[in-house]
């Protein structure tokens, strides 16, 4: 799948990702900074799971991988415990690059399929900008469901448990299906969001040169 | 008037029927007892927690805690922000931090904010509960509040992540932080002191996506305070408390074991040290129940 944007991308950094992302991702620029240790990747607790840890993504950039590191599902496996962080002896930011580069490549059109993490960070997305706080019963409801409905209704019947244990401690309100929290100043709290998007957007616009 | 006043930033997962309300009620316990006066800032909205960056790009996620911050600095000028959410709190701070090192994106940042007619500055302090209790009220204060030493408890202080990294308490180290062990020496339990998983991954938001990764790690963290002869895990994070308390009778479906270990808030256990009933420290919000701790509540 591809993006107008994105195709303006390949075409002005052709052959420099490592510049696209400098410019364009969320704490990119930090990215040239990587010695290369991998004590990222060590310390990372889901790095079993991740197809390439930081360490290589940042690898990765720097030989041109575009395609493999945008639509990777690796980035999308950081639980933001910010381990490397503290342990980074450059000082990298690698839970915000990891942050940026999903966004950056969904951004592009290059998102994995069908990658939980992403989906559900999307729907929680939607979840909070429609009020402007979470719906957590919502949110929990929209997760059971977000695989199909006979899919959903299989999940939410093994978790009936939780749910119930969670509504017994008040820890779940089945009120919050009734309008539940939010901010008074919605218009203007939405006002806020398309202008940041628009501010954003024309960021990334302005560095294609795009007419 | 209270003795310590702070514009309070209390977050969706603490509000009536949400996920950490025990949290919320446990807190107010506790600043009656300390005299200390939390004032919500007035429409608070969310601040992305740690899985908002999906949807949202850098700037729209930073206007949401930069929103929060500009209604705090209006209504609240001389109060420092408090949050006890760990995500909250990370989220307030850095987002803080970085729009005061980046004047560009300070500058954007306000340009959305004319929407709702507010302007950031940045002159907030954005602090942790723990910090307050530690920096403002102090351990001794807080021993010296102790009607009912919580004696023969052994408890394993799980950190987690965002409450120790990447900003962390001053003065403590991110591999082995020691102020809630201090905490709970405080109140007269023994802190096991070795616990090894006091610093690790819950999963976050990922147990909800990734469930089974999820359950991995939080089998580790509850099996280690078995390990260590543990009578409860308590925590300063309502994410690592839900994470590791409400999926235990999964873990146990899957991997077979028979994991039964109450998971407190350090605000709990000092609701109940100070004397207070267990309904006044939310005990009732808790899945799985401490009776240890609960008959001394009710001593
Ligand atoms: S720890 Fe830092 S310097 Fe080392 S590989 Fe990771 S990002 Fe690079
Ligand atoms: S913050 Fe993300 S990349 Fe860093 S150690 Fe944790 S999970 Fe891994």
């Amino acid at each position: 799948m591809t993006t107008a944007v994105n195709q303006a991308m390949v075409e002005k950094y052709k052959g420099n990702f490592l510049k696209e992302v400098t410019d364009n991702v969320e704490e990119g620029n930090w990215v040239k900074m990587c010695m290369q240790c991998g004590v990222c990747s060590g310390s990372c607790p889901l790095g079993p799971h991740w197809d390439h840890p930081p360490q290589e993504l940042f690898m990765m950039i720097r030989a041109n991988k575009r395609e493999e590191v945008l639509s990777s599902t690796s980035m999308w496996m950081c639980t933001s415990c910010y381990n490397c962080v503290a342990r980074c002896p450059r000082g990298l930011p690698i839970t915000h690059i990891m942050h940026g580069l999903a966004h950056y490549g969904k951004r592009m059109g290059m998102k994995p399929k069908n990658q939980p993490t992403e989906k559900f960070g999307q729907m929680f997305w939607d979840n909070l900008i429609k009020k402007g706080r979470v719906n957590e019963l919502k949110l929990g409801l929209g997760l059971y469901f977000k695989d199909g409905f006979a899919e959903g209704v299989k999940v939410s019947m093994g978790k009936q448990k939780l749910g119930l244990n969670m509504m017994k401690a008040k820890r779940m309100s089945p009120m919050e299906m009734l309008g539940g929290h939010g901010v008074k100043d919605l218009s203007g709290f939405h006002a806020m969001l398309k202008k940041a998007e628009e501010l954003e957007a024309a960021r990334v616009g302005a560095n294609t040169d795009a007419k | 008037m209270a003795k310590h006043e702070y514009s309070y930033y209390p977050g969706c997962s603490s509000q009536k029927g949400a996920s950490s309300s025990n949290l919320e009620k446990s807190v107010v316990t506790l600043c009656e007892e300390l005299d200390i006066k939390l004032n919500p800032i007035p429409d608070w909205n969310c601040c992305g927690a740690s899985i908002g960056y999906a949807g949202g790009g850098e700037l729209p996620r930073m206007t949401l805690s930069a929103r929060n911050l500009a209604l705090s600095e209006k209504h609240h000028p001389d109060q420092d922000v408090v949050a006890t959410c760990a995500a909250c709190w990370l989220n307030t701070r850095e987002v803080q931090e970085r729009l005061n090192h980046n004047p560009a994106l300070k500058a954007e940042t306000n340009i959305a904010l004319q929407s709702v007619k507010l302007e950031y500055k940045g002159n907030k302090k954005v602090r942790h509960m723990v910090e307050v209790l530690i920096e403002d009220i102090g351990y001794d204060v807080l021993g010296s509040k102790v009607k009912k030493p919580l004696e023969g408890l052994k408890i394993a202080g799980y950190v987690g992540c965002q409450t120790n990294r990447p900003f962390g308490i001053d003065g403590e180290s991110f591999e082995n932080p020691m102020y809630l062990d201090k905490m709970v020496e405080t109140l007269g339990a023994e802190a096991l002191t070795k616990y090894d998983k006091k610093v690790a991954c819950c999963s976050g938001a990922l147990m909800f996506s990734e469930p089974e990764k999820g359950q991995a790690l939080v089998k580790d963290i509850i099996e280690s305070a078995y390990d260590s002869g543990a009578n409860m895990i308590v925590t300063p994070c309502p994410l690592c408390q839900a994470n590791v308390e409400i999926y235990q009778d999964d873990i146990n479906a899957r991997y077979k074991t028979n994991f039964d270990m109450p998971v407190m808030y350090y605000s709990q256990l000092m609701d109940v040290a100070f004397g207070r009933s267990a309904l006044d420290a939310a005990l009732n919000g808790n899945i799985i129940q401490s009776k240890r701790l609960r008959e001394i509540a009710d001593k």
